[in-house]
């Protein structure tokens, strides 16, 4: 099961490659990190998730509380939570494709954000999966190149 | 007050108590230098290699239970200390290495003597300081100390540009301390606590597992009443040794690899594991699978990542060892368990020690000396009262194994990371740190001649440590394992070119002496503890002994090889490995050739 993990952290050097350090050393793999300043001057938030079929979540969550920058961290309810990532995705756009990915990114909300003679460039925000999907549908036009963010998550409603 | 970065430095540590620092100078480090000259109560050592200042302080930290505290220089010096760094780590020692660092408009240009020593050394230490403001040192420092020394101790690295040093600062008192993601939890949880007393006051075959833990917590005078209100046999990790008095009844010895065999038959089958300060390491467990199959385990600990890491406990306590110790021996107190509900198991567990005490060939003739023959003299000489500092290896393991510790703090050694050339240095720590005691480095030819130039250390901070090296020309603990799985395929741990070691301590200006015999033992231990200066004694000992009993790596504690003491022949190393089994109903351990497993790495 994915586990998505909220992490409080101090905003200082170094932070970051501790926290990659440790998922490194004991051989946690990270599926996506996001980081970016938090409500609170001098802290960031990361959003981490891991697979924690592959790694005992509470062994993780443990080893990155020992962290000295570490403040708080959250292992956050997929029910009660929205995720959302950015994907910019840039698909072969000639001829008779052009239109199809349009229709495509009409579907999805994705907006388009380049545009030259042979491809597209579209810009995405939603679940993974939302992501996933529209990648699928693409996928025939010819994917030049996908560049994603990883998922950041928030609880729903009050802490 | 207005100051220099490098006097604010001294000022800080001063002001810590810090009253030794070991360490070795450099280019970037002469500010701090300089400043050391007019300290006021901070002596310190010049070491002869940086790693000789990590482990001095390293052992300085574990014989007094203050923050230990060594400095270099950067590039080099700061990598020479990683070993000790490491070290301390394993061990969850507190020390603080200061670390000089280029100038900090130089940093990631590869300036000379430049690395980066934060990075270098980011998983091998509790928390690490890049000081990029003058006006930080203060609070740094004391935030250092405090995160090197309290929870589950460990190392802390500060690493200072040389332009920190140098600048002009207005010191400032730190202001206490703010680490919102530092609090350590100290009082277990009181749910926990009684269900802990409960399951102890029941258990009818308990046994406590102490570790460094209790040492680091103070928590022996607790963990003595706990055993013997329960009568409950106690056995100690490597770490552990000394939290329980070796000379008491209940005591076991230490339990793993080359544990005790009433150790680790009580751990086989006894059916509560009070597991404290301790941490349930391979060569503690042998096969998880197989350790302690028959108990319901509690684990006590100040580290919650330890809980859970490598055995699921049925009742985790998250605290520090003295506090929950404490209240566990009240909360049994009030339970008031039925007397002589465990006076099966200790008879059991007696029988064992009677049945299998530790033994070798005591047999000797002129210039076959027993390696444990020495060790036990040194506990006969000293009475038990001095501090014993070991190397790693085969010296190591016997000092476990023939020497009773008696109190806490009294025997340093590395544990985790099994650092080859810590006893030296650390011996010179441990007698800067305990004037008061006599110290006993027990070491071998090996691991002596990896730091063995810490020698002049010795003779210049006038720290007279007494090493006793059991010589006997070969790296001998990897030999064992050649010997017993590589089918005596003795590859590159034959050593027996080396200097004369007696001459050697001389030229260093400490006494030397060799000893062949086994009657010269005492009086050469007792010449060198009453000489006052530092003293070698180059003990020459049996060449191809072997440390038992022995636990092959990855096998369950229960299959010993060589725990057996022969009644009228006098075992050999061969002899013994057929004796492999304390009872006839085990099947004989681990047919050498069985490589796969033992090549865990001897040490």
């Amino acid at each position: 099961m994915k586990h998505i993990l909220s992490v409080l952290v101090e905003n200082k050097p170094g932070v970051l490659t501790r926290i990659a350090g440790l998922f490194a050393r004991r051989g946690f793999n990270i599926d996506s990190l996001a980081v970016g300043e938090s409500e609170k001057p001098g802290l960031s938030r990361m959003t981490i998730t891991i697979d924690g079929a592959e790694h005992p979540i509470d062994q993780v969550t443990k080893q990155l509380h020992k962290l000295i920058n570490v403040i708080k961290i959250r292992d956050l309810d997929p029910d009660l939570t929205i995720s959302a990532e950015l994907m910019l995705v840039k698909v072969r756009a000639e001829g008779d494709k052009r239109s199809e990915a349009l229709q495509i990114a009409e579907i999805f909300r994705a907006k388009i954000v380049d545009v030259d003679r042979n491809t597209l460039t579209l810009r995405v925000v939603g679940t993974t999966e939302k992501s996933e999907a529209l990648l699928e549908l693409l996928q025939p036009l010819g994917i030049v190149e996908i560049v994603r963010t990883g998922p950041i998550a928030i609880a729903r409603g009050r802490p | 007050m207005k100051m220099k970065g490098s006097e604010a430095i001294v000022a800080s540590l001063e002001a810590e108590g810090c009253d030794v620092a070991f360490g070795f100078p450099g280019g970037v480090m002469i500010p701090l230098y300089d400043a050391l000259m007019d300290a006021r109560t901070l002596r310190h050592i010049l070491v002869r290699h940086e790693q000789g200042a990590v482990h001095a302080a390293d052992g300085y930290a574990r014989a007094t239970g203050k923050v230990g505290v060594c400095m270099a220089t950067s590039g080099p010096g700061a990598t020479n200390l990683v070993t000790g760094i490491a070290n301390a780590y394993l061990d969850s020692v507190p020390i603080v290495a200061l670390t000089g660092q280029v100038r900090g408009d130089l940093i990631g240009t590869d300036a000379f003597q430049e690395a980066d020593t934060t990075g270098i050394t980011l998983p091998i230490v509790k928390h690490s300081y890049l000081v990029t403001d003058p006006a930080d040192i203060p609070q740094v420092i004391h935030e250092a100390f405090h995160i090197a020394g309290t929870g589950r101790p460990g190392p802390v690295v500060i690493d200072l540009p040389v332009n920190i040093s140098l600048a002009e600062m207005n010191y400032r008192e730190p202001t206490g301390l703010d680490l919102p993601g530092y609090k350590p939890t100290v009082e277990g949880h009181t749910k926990q606590i009684r269900a802990a007393a409960r399951a102890l006051a029941a258990a009818e075959r308990p046994v406590l597992y102490a570790g460094g833990g209790v040492i680091s917590a103070g928590a022996s005078p607790e963990l003595l009443e706990l055993a013997e209100m329960l009568q409950a046999p106690v056995t100690c990790t490597l770490m552990g040794l000394g939290a329980f008095p070796g000379t008491h009844p209940l005591f076991l010895g230490m339990l793993g690899m080359h544990g005790s065999v009433a150790s680790n038959y009580a751990i086989h089958e006894c059916d509560l594991l009070v597991a404290v300060g301790a941490r349930f390491d391979d060569r503690v467990t042998g096969k998880l699978s197989a350790f302690a199959p028959h108990a319901e385990v509690i684990h006590i600990d100040v580290d919650p990542a330890e809980i859970g890491k490598n055995v699921r406990p049925f009742i985790p306590i998250v605290g520090d060892a003295r506090h929950v110790l404490a209240r566990i021996v009240d909360e049994v107190k009030a339970l008031g368990p039925e007397p002589g509900r465990t006076a099966d198991w200790v008879a059991r567990t007696e029988q064992r020690k009677d049945e299998f005490p530790f033994h070798y060939d005591e047999d000797m003739k002129e210039g076959d000396l027993a390696p444990q023959y020495v060790i036990e003299q040194i506990d006969e000489v000293t009475g038990g009262d001095c501090i014993i500092c070991t190397d790693v290896g085969q010296n190591q393991m016997w000092a476990t194994q023939y020497f009773k510790y008696r109190f806490p703090r009294q025997f340093i050694s590395s544990g985790g990371l099994g650092t080859m050339g810590f006893g030296l240095p650390s011996a010179i720590g441990a007698k800067i740190g305990r004037p008061d005691k006599t110290v006993i480095d027990i070491t071998g030819d090996g691991g002596f001649q990896m730091t063995m130039q810490e020698m002049t250390t010795a003779i210049c901070a006038d720290a007279p440590i007494v090493v006793a090296m059991l010589n006997n020309g070969y790296l001998g603990m990897v030999r064992q394992w050649q010997d017993l799985f590589w089918e005596k395929r003795y590859s590159a741990t034959c050593i027996t070119a080396q200097p004369d070691f007696a001459k050697l301590a001389d030229a260093f200006g400490a006494v030397g002496m060799k000893v062949t015999g086994k009657d010269e033992v005492a009086d050469a231990l007792r010449e060198a503890i009453a000489c006052g200066r530092p003293a070698l004694i180059d003990f020459r000992v049996r060449q191809e002994e072997n440390v038992f009993p022995m636990v092959p790596s990855g096998q369950s504690l229960d299959e010993m090889i060589g725990g057996h003491a022969p009644k009228k022949r006098r075992a050999k190393p061969a002899a013994a490995k057929r004796d492999a089994t304390p009872s006839a109903a085990k099947p004989a351990a681990t047919p050498p050739g069985k490589k796969a497993d033992a090549k865990g790495g001897a040490s």
